[in-house]
């Protein structure tokens, strides 16, 4: 399952820009971007590879409970949450360290989620409206698509308005397309024509099994049986991603109803570092995809366009800089207080939980502060 | 007059009516609850006052109604969603379980989900699998929901209203064996708060403790006990989960005896759980052992065997002679 014909591709593996009718009409988004934004599609990407590198060696050295590698996608995200816009909301799965950290979020609250610190980690409502990481498979399309239908009602879509006209975008990959919920998510997303651009991450592995057993046919393809548009892109090149989106979430936030892409990348590392994935893939396929990386193309195409060493240097720095700090607050994150166990399980208050944490605290002192 | 009868769907459905009037942010949500008005009618003639924005008849998928009402919560509404029978929950039971229920823990408190499940439960309609089951328990074990059931028409009409206005999610269990038996229902006066347990007969020699479509049935029990000499106090929980125990405590602390009935089956049931907690707490005060009535543990059976698997006055006075007895 891989490029055909109608997979839409601006930049080639090799760093050249494909000019083709499939992708046409996304130049203009990628003309009107200025140097300086081109550059943060790279600076973004290199960073966010850095901090997975970091936060791999974290979990190594017994500092992560787990980690979710993103190595191989990031172009797929860096480009579709640049295209994102402020009254946006985005549905993240649990790998999307590139997109919360475009909307603001702190990374070292990542860290948090797979150091045992939290299960939350940020505030969407005050994360530029990046939600938090759903674990279960594909239930967060729900909750996108619900979000999507809240905006309908509020009249915050389809005025007319591309500043203040809103979308939702959820991201989910090949194995969370074969969820029952994500099948709903297109039903209801279809039903009331909610402004939502699902995007689907095929990284071509749910852990150890290959997308051709969730699906034999192309997944851009399943949601027109919903009566939903899909599209499939070079996940790899962060130009396509952009302008896609950017294109879809105009589209859906513009009244014309929910929307699908399909973003061809891959999985460069393992599904978490609790996998092997030598056991169930073959090297010849890794090679195969890490000649189509998403960094190494737009480093050529920058450097093709005039960009000096100095920049790629400074770059490079920046991010050991990045990982070099999370580091350091990822290891001063101070453990939970107990009280967080009870404190949040209801917004009212509750008879048990509050009976549980007195007990819990009486029981702590009757140790006589040895506990 | 602000004193009415009539039946609990009509007093649910004014119920529904005022909490649509009081706030633009409350939306209904279910299968058939438009024009039709649902299976059971509680959301009649709603879609033609409120509109379909408000009153949505939905795709015919439970994850999907609970997930979407999720995130319609997320964007400050407060919906409230029909579960057409009480078996038809099971396919949105990880939305309710793994989703809502966790959604503000997993928030840290930042996040409220004020979202109502309206479950119509139990049995004595004579219906097919599937649509007279007492599912409950699931959702009284899981943190992070609240569970009540009405058994009065007049319950019915204040504590929907309640449930609605709480920023908690709340499971909405329905009697629907009772759904058409008038009741006065005072549109003026509440009289409990929605977590709140209430003795509705007050008797000096036995505790009986019930929810939802038992209520009646221990009424009846305690009628025919007061006639051969025993006096029977009834307790209506209305809310499972959290349970407010003062009430049942203090009159268990006065019978001595205890016995708890419900239409669930009684392995791992709130009836269970109670009757743990109330012996930790009357040890000393009990006179015989915490006794529960129950249907039992088997499936539903086929509608022509449903009043010998369901508990009945005749089983609750069994186990009131057996109390005695000690």
């Amino acid at each position: 399952m891989s490029y055909t014909a109608a997979t839409v591709q601006l930049l080639s593996p090799e760093g050249t820009l494909v000019e083709s009718d499939a992708s046409a009409e996304y130049f203009p988004y990628i003309e009107a971007l200025s140097d300086e934004q081109l550059r943060e599609f790279h600076r973004q990407m290199v960073v966010v590879r850095r901090f997975d590198n970091e936060a791999t060696n974290l979990q190594r050295q017994g500092e992560l409970g787990l980690w979710v590698p993103s190595m191989g996608q990031e172009a797929a995200q860096v480009g579709s949450g640049y295209a994102t816009r402020a009254q946006d909301h985005i549905f993240p799965a649990y790998r999307e360290h590139a997109i919360a950290r475009i909307r603001g979020v702190d990374l070292v609250n990542v860290m948090g989620l797979l150091r045992g610190t939290t299960h939350g980690g940020w505030n969407p409502e005050t994360s530029n409206n990046f939600h938090l990481y759903t674990l279960v498979i594909g239930s967060h399309t729900l909750h996108a698509t619900g979000r999507a239908m809240a905006m309908t009602l509020d009249g915050a879509t389809g005025t007319g308005n591309p500043d203040t006209d809103a979308a939702v975008i959820t991201y989910f990959g090949d194995g969370a397309s074969s969820q029952g919920d994500v099948s709903e998510a297109f039903v209801f997303a279809a039903s009331y024509q909610a402004p939502v651009v699902f995007f689907l991450q095929n990284n071509h592995w749910a852990i150890s099994v290959p997308v051709s057993t969730q699906s034999r046919t192309p997944l851009y393809l399943r949601s027109g049986g919903f009566g939903i548009p899909g599209i499939q892109i070079d996940g790899n090149d962060v130009l396509a991603s952009y302008a896609v989106t950017k294109r879809n979430l105009e589209d859906a936030s513009s009244g014309q109803g929910p929307r699908l892409i399909e973003a061809l990348t891959y999985r460069m590392g393992a599904h978490t570092s609790s996998d092997d994935p030598t056991k169930y893939r073959l090297d010849s396929e890794v090679e195969y995809w890490a000649k189509r990386d998403p960094i190494a193309r737009f480093e050529t195409w920058l450097r093709s366009r005039g960009e000096g060493d100095a920049f790629f240097a400074e770059v490079a720095e920046e991010a050991e800089d990045f990982a070099a700090d999370i580091r350091k607050r990822t290891l001063a994150l101070p453990n939970p207080a107990t009280d967080l166990m009870f404190d949040h399980v209801y917004s009212e208050p509750h008879p048990v939980l509050a009976a549980q944490k007195q007990w819990l605290a009486e029981y702590d002192a009757s140790f006589g502060g040895d506990a | 007059m602000s004193i009415e009868s009539m039946p609990m769907t009509k007093a649910l459905n004014a119920g529904l009516r005022k909490a649509l009037a009081d706030d633009p942010k409350v939306l209904l949500m279910g299968e058939d609850i438009g024009p039709l008005g649902g299976v059971f009618r509680v959301t009649e003639g709603l879609q033609a006052e409120f509109g379909t924005h408000r009153v949505m008849d939905t795709p015919l998928a439970e994850s999907g109604i609970v997930g979407t009402a999720i995130g319609l919560a997320m964007g400050g509404y407060r919906p409230v969603v029909e579960i057409q029978f009480d078996g038809f929950i099971f396919p949105g039971f990880d939305q309710i379980t793994s989703q809502l229920a966790k959604m503000t823990n997993r928030h840290e408190g930042q996040l409220s989900m004020p979202l109502v499940i309206r479950v119509p439960f139990g049995g004595h309609i004579g219906a097919v699998e599937h649509h007279q089951e007492s599912p409950e328990a699931y959702f009284a074990h899981t943190p992070g929901l609240r569970v009540v059931s009405p058994s009065t028409p007049h319950d019915a009409y204040w504590m929907i209203q309640e449930a609605i206005q709480s920023n908690d999610p709340v499971m909405f269990f329905e009697p629907k064996g009772r759904y058409w038996p008038k009741g006065q229902v005072d549109l003026v006066s509440n009289g409990a708060p929605l977590h709140s347990s209430r003795v509705v007969r007050e008797g000096s020699e036995v505790t009986l403790l019930g929810y939802g479509p038992m209520v009646n049935v221990l009424l009846s029990a305690a009628e025919l006990a007061a006639e051969e000499g025993t006096s029977v106090e009834v307790i209506d929980l209305r809310s499972l989960s959290p349970v407010d125990y003062a009430p049942i405590i203090a009159s268990v602390q006065k019978t001595g005896r205890l016995v708890i009935a419900a239409e669930a089956s009684g392995f791992a049931s709130v009836g269970s759980e109670i009757a743990a907690t109330v012996t930790e707490r009357t040890f000393y005060s009990l006179e015989a052992p915490v006794l529960r009535v129950n249907s039992f543990d088997a499936p539903f059976p086929p509608a022509k065997l449903e009043t010998t698997f369901l508990p009945d006055v005749d089983r609750v006075l069994e186990a009131v002679d057996r109390a005695m007895a000690y």
